[in-house]
């Protein structure tokens, strides 16, 4: 016998009302990172002390007629904030039990994660976009 | 609430906790992995910078090289290529447990430490290699 009203199940949410949506975006995030930071861990090492012409040269650099690793470096940024708000949200659900302290860091965690993406998309364009 | 009248007498006993058990290295690399994420956090920071710098112009990058060439930076720095280097290896290592493999308790001991291993040498290796001069000639 099930205690689980006909709509609860057609919802498909489970006892938490957000289903598996939470879960499942932070494993594809996760999945979507293994390449990515292998590839920014082998540019910024390549990097590493370079002058500004060579960064410039190494991020506005041609591949397929697009600025490919400007635009990589973008998608990375992107994707690790979005994997970032996921996985310090279960951080907080873990260990912050006041509802107020768990909204104010959220809130805060996402502020900082739309700044940082913000401000790196900003200098990006400012780097490889049309001039 | 109402005051417990034996709380005085006779202290309730409590569950072991962190400071009490004897880590597993699983419960070790669990805990690790949450906080190499958040360090890793704080890194997005330092990377928004590093591009707003190269934005800018050579001034401001110049600035931020001389702060990350500092000895204070080049530790920051090692702690972010080993968070990134952990935080992967055992990301990947949460990717097949989801997937259902390597849940055996022997296996997931062994690639604990396998991940712990490999991120350390990751780290040093990335070090290595532009202290041995392969940075900086872009790629």
């Amino acid at each position: 016998m099930t205690m689980e009203t006909p709509l609860h199940r057609v919802e498909g949410l489970g006892p938490a009302h957000s289903g598996v949506k939470h879960f499942w975006r932070q494993r594809m995030t996760a999945a979507a990172m293994v390449p990515l930071a292998i590839w920014f861990a082998w540019s910024v090492a390549s990097l590493a002390g370079a002058s500004e012409a060579q960064v410039l040269f190494y991020l506005t650099r041609s591949a397929f007629n697009i600025p490919l690793n400007a635009i990589l470096m973008g998608a990375f940024i992107v994707i690790a904030l979005y994997h970032m708000v996921l996985g310090i949200q279960v951080v907080i659900d873990d260990y912050v039990h006041h509802s107020g302290g768990k909204i104010f860091l959220m809130l805060l965690t996402r502020a900082f994660a739309l700044a940082v993406a913000a401000v790196s998309i900003f200098a990006l364009f400012r780097i490889a976009g049309p001039v | 609430m109402a005051e417990n009248p034996q709380k005085a007498a006779r202290p309730r006993p409590l569950s072991p906790f962190v400071t009490i058990y004897r880590w597993p290295v699983t419960m070790a690399t669990s805990f690790t992995h949450r906080v190499t994420g958040i360090g890793l956090a704080f890194g997005s920071a330092v990377l928004a910078w590093w591009l707003v710098s190269i934005a800018s112009g050579p001034e401001a990058y110049n600035t931020f090289n001389m702060v990350a060439a500092s000895w204070i930076g080049q530790i920051a720095l090692f702690g972010f290529a080993w968070s990134l280097a952990y935080h992967l290896l055992n990301g990947i290592r949460h990717l097949a447990w989801d997937t259902g493999y390597g849940f055996n308790v022997k296996t997931a001991d062994a690639t604990g430490w396998l991940v712990i291993i490999l991120s350390v040498l990751l780290a040093i290796g990335v070090f290595a290699y532009v202290y041995l001069g392969h940075g900086g000639a872009g790629v």
